[in-house]
């Protein structure tokens, strides 16, 4: 009896987990249906779930002039930003996590609040300076700019992910004779790289689906895939087909990047506020 | 274990020449983020004070307070911070609340769960402008969209949802890219509640819905200050949804802030009184700020 | 091999004085325990020696050079710790190599100088193992290996077993101590736990809020503490306290009044100016002697038995209503309830005056055999 009951609790339970599940993801995977169905299939009336699936529609995609050009430009972003706001980071959060002083907490806090200056309120002279030096629609700019957005966040993680790191094993590196280069690349790297890892990971997340200083800072030349699939919109451009191959193509990798690595990126996201 | 850990904290300040060392490691980070956030912040106040477009040389010279009265007393600025509400605050309301809800439904153990959740949090991981288009076109489109094919094998008409409910609109779509970071971080936080703590008020008697709001949600309480405090940074500068979805229309009905500024700067050039909308737009996001730093600043041990 | 002299040491945190004013001379190849309670600063005593801590003030001489100013690894110390502290992204080679690669030793001489330690340690099966792999006791051996390797002047250990369980405990004792004596490198060694400091130590400092209360043999504070705190700290279990008022006293012994009324006479020195002062008798539960006596009796009710095998602990209750324990051997016949008479051993007896010194015995060596 209460068995039977708690057997029928589950299932409800099992039901309305994938209901809620399906109807979240729905979307994501009618574009990967829609991307193989070419642009008449894509617009059929009523939709269709079972068809012949063909690569017309991402045959166009490639052959757009700037698709390649577009992929590359946000791979030079995201990697760009990554590496140099790591290179600033990785002294930064090591200062504060193991030599901290008075000031840490402040400081700590103050990054914190540089990344709640809203990009709009800062767009125009941002806009003017990347003008002025021309840096606009350069990928340098993008990256730029995408590192100084995130940096604050790359410094929390990364803050976060040392303090898990035992003291005395850095001790034990300064007793067998490490001097401080040695201490950090020797014994703090090899132990922090996951966090370091999935540190990287969400910067390149972040940049790779960064929108607003995409679709502001570039166009023609430098503009990522964020900006491209936003040509997309324009009444003239409306192929379901493309549309969905090109999104695809825009969305698939950090997916599946995210997927992989939700764990980690969770630990870092909370700035250790949730164990 | 907890003695050697607090002593280990005690001696987390090494030794020689630390304080030296520390702040050399630290100010190449600081002083690029001080360069990043003064100097902009410091330009947009000067250009708010200035007349300054950038299709007009003609114009320049201080104008007082004129960008900030010309902005303050135009209906549009007021229904742009109208929206810019309603879509942070929709928004909030439904990935928290909804978040909440969801993070105690995957808790619970069932057939598939692990891929149910893979694809709860999936929506988090795709771009801004891809969210949109996918919504715009694919799903609502009144003609060709799935969810108008849904109305009328029911016998509904269809609805142009980006026109009739424009604000509305957008707000689902936004809170369809942030429901997930809610769940992925709740979902976390839940998972990392003791059983023990949850086992002991099963013994006490505590019925699910006593349970849910006496020992669940007061545990969360910290990573729900973190997702709002997260939400709130990237909600106040909605912009590309909008651009793509409605590029702010029908009229102003679905501008918030970042899209007046957008569209006075760089549809309109008028550099003083972007720079006008940017400050107030800085206040804001300040004064939500001191706010969630506090409230998310109790819940760190730095 | 090499001495270290620590000259005023002082050490402040932001406003707090932690350590306040060590002077302590350590002999080559001497072994040294820092004892005291949680807190009191041992592990940071140890930490400015090893130079993980700057030294707030005074010299810090290793071999007579101030080495204040140096940086760990030119100390010649090596220190290994409570948590072990291995790399655990090295295996066990690895982690003893490392210090001799950052020293520039040849790979030829660091194998040697490995594989030797390797083999004293019986770690040779495990060198390509990471610490993860490992057990607990072996993971405290390769720490000590690592600390061995780079033949350090001075070695350091703060709370080294205090992660093991008791009998691995028991066994590493031994270990280190037979390591000790066949290296004769000098040691210093901090641990909580009496039986460390008694069956290890040349020489115990024992501690209290950031000062030296005394420094000696572990058989010198056993016999002779200096105070209270020491006599209370050192010996398992407990020394026992009584209070009492000195009733007369000669040049060599006391005699004292406890509160039950019954005197007690006591080998202890100087007490003539006390005479009507309150004072505090301690005995050692094993001095305790069970049975009639003519002199310095006692006698109260059994509240409770404790068996340990190879002795017995009895809580009597006396009739002024204090608590002592008497150790007695292991296959004593009394039970709880029983009443017991017993007798104090003058020669056994302390003193200590209100300020909880210690009033100086004839003499310090340990008396009969
Ligand atoms: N970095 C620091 N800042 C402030 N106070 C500290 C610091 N390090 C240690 N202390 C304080 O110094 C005192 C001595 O600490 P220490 O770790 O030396 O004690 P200990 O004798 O080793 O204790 P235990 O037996 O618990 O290991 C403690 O009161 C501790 O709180
Ligand atoms: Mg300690």
């Amino acid at each position: 009896m209460a068995g039977q009951r708690a057997r029928g609790k589950s299932l409800v339970i099992a039901a309305v987990g994938w209901v809620v599940a399906i109807w979240i993801f729905f979307p994501i995977f009618w574009m990967f249906l829609t991307s193989f169905k070419g642009e008449a299939g894509a617009i059929a009336t009523p939709p269709r779930l079972f068809f012949v699936p063909t690569l017309e529609s991402y045959h166009e995609v490639f052959q757009r002039a700037n698709y390649w050009r577009v992929t590359f430009n946000t791979l030079g972003v995201s990697i760009g930003a990554t590496v140099v706001a790591l290179l600033f980071s990785i002294p930064a959060a090591y200062a504060m996590a193991f030599l901290p002083g008075k000031r840490t907490r402040g400081t700590l806090l103050w990054m914190l609040s540089t990344r709640m200056l809203p990009p709009v309120g800062v767009l125009v002279p941002i806009y003017l300076i990347a003008r002025n030096t021309h840096l606009l629609d350069t990928v340098t700019g993008l990256a730029l700019v995408d590192m100084f957005t995130n940096m604050p966040i790359t410094v929390w993680m990364l803050y976060t992910f040392f303090r898990e790191i035992p003291v005395p094993i850095l001790e034990a590196g300064r007793m067998d004779g490490a001097n401080r280069w040695q201490e950090i690349t020797r014994v703090l790297l090899p132990l922090a790289t996951p966090g370091i890892a999935s540190t990287a990971l969400l910067s390149m997340i972040l940049c790779w689906n960064e929108a607003f200083w995409s679709l502001n800072l570039t166009s023609s030349n430098a503009a990522p895939l964020a900006a491209f699939i936003a040509s997309f919109s324009s009444p003239e451009g409306l192929f379901f087909g493309k549309l969905s191959a090109a999104s695809t193509l825009a969305v698939a990798p950090i997916l599946a990047f995210g997927w992989i690595s939700q764990k980690q990126l969770v630990r870092g996201l909370t700035f250790g506020a949730v164990k | 274990m907890s003695a050697v850990t607090t002593a280990s904290q005690h001696h987390r300040k090494a030794a020689i020449g630390a304080g030296a060392s520390g702040a050399l490691m630290l100010a190449p980070a600081v002083f690029v983020l001080l360069v990043w956030s003064v100097v902009p912040l410091v330009l947009t106040l000067w250009y708010s004070f200035q007349n300054y477009n950038l299709v007009d040389p003609t114009l320049h010279g201080f104008a007082g307070v004129n960008n900030y009265w010309y902005l303050l007393s135009d209906p549009d600025f007021l229904q742009s911070l109208l929206n810019t509400a309603i879509l942070v605050i929709g928004v909030l309301v439904i990935s928290v609340g909804g978040g909440t809800l969801l993070a105690v439904l995957y808790d619970q153990e069932f057939v598939g769960r692990g891929v149910a959740r893979v694809l709860v949090i999936s929506p988090f991981f795709v771009m801004p402008t891809v969210s949109a288009l996918l919504w715009k076109n694919l799903m609502l489109h009144p003609i060709y969209g799935v969810y108008s094919w849904m109305m009328r094998a029911v016998g509904l008409t269809p609805i142009d949802w980006l026109q009739r409910f424009p604000m509305l609109t957008v707000m689902m779509i936004v809170a369809w890219e942030w429901l997930p970071f809610a769940v992925l971080i709740l979902l976390t936080a839940v998972q990392s509640l003791d059983a023990e703590q949850k086992e002991a008020a099963l013994l006490d008697g505590a019925g699910p819905v006593a349970r849910f709001f006496h020992i669940v949600l007061p545990h969360l309480s910290r990573a729900i200050a973190v997702v709002i405090m997260i939400e709130t940074i990237y909600l106040l500068t909605i912009f590309a949804e909008i651009m793509v979805t409605t590029a702010g229309g029908p009229g102003v009905a679905s501008t918030n802030l970042a899209y007046l500024i957008y569209s006075r700067a760089l549809l309109q050039f008028d550099v003083g009184g972007a720079s006008a909308g940017g400050v107030i737009a800085i206040v804001i996001a300040n004064i939500a700020a001191a706010f969630l730093v506090r409230a998310v600043a109790r819940h760190l041990e730095v | 091999m090499a001495t270290v002299e620590l000259k005023s040491i002082r050490k402040t945190y932001t406003s707090e004085e932690i350590i306040k004013g060590v002077d302590l001379s350590i002999e080559s190849k001497e072994f040294v325990v820092f004892v005291g309670p949680s807190g009191c600063g041992k592990s940071t005593l140890l930490r400015m020696i090893a130079g993980l801590e700057d030294i707030s003030s005074g010299d810090l001489l290793i071999d007579g050079r101030r080495v204040n100013d140096l940086a760990p690894a030119e100390r010649g110390l090596a220190m290994v710790f409570q948590s072990y502290a291995l790399y655990p992204h090295m295996n066990v080679y690895q982690n003893m190599e490392f210090g001799l690669k950052l020293a520039k030793t040849p790979e030829a001489e660091r194998r040697e100088k490995i594989m030797a330690v390797a083999r004293t340690l019986q770690l040779e099966n495990y060198l390509k193992h990471k610490p993860g792999q490992l057990s607990g006791g072996q993971r405290q051996r390769v720490a000590i290996g690592r600390a061995i390797v780079r033949n350090p002047k001075v070695f350091l250990f703060d709370e080294p077993l205090s992660n093991l369980d008791a009998s691995l405990r028991g066994q590493m004792r031994v270990e280190l101590a037979t390591l000790h004596r066949r290296l004769g490198a000098t040691t210093i060694y901090v641990t909580h736990d009496q039986i460390e400091a008694m069956t290890m130590a040349d020489k115990i400092v024992v501690l209290q809020k950031g000062i030296v209360e005394q420094v000696g043999s572990p058989l010198e504070l056993y016999d002779c503490p200096r105070n209270l705190f020491v006599a209370k700290f050192i010996g398992s279990p407990p020394m026992n306290f009584l209070p009492g008022t000195v009733i007369a006293a000669s040049e060599e012994q006391a005699r004292v009044r406890l509160a039950s009324g019954q005197e007690i006479v006591v080998v202890a020195g100087g007490a003539q100016g006390l005479i009507g002062a309150a004072v505090t008798l301690g005995v050692r539960p094993e001095h305790v002697r069970l049975g009639h006596a003519v002199e310095n009796r006692g006698s109260g009710q059994v509240e409770l038995v404790e068996y340990l095998g190879s002795a017995a602990h009895l809580h009597v209750r006396m009739q002024d209503g204090a608590l002592l324990v008497i150790q007695t051997e292991g296959g004593v016949r009394v039970h709880a309830d029983d009443a017991v008479t017993f007798s104090f051993p003058a020669e056994r007896c302390h003193l200590f005056n209100s300020e909880g010194v210690a009033l100086h015995r004839r003499s310090s060596g340990r008396m009969a055999a």
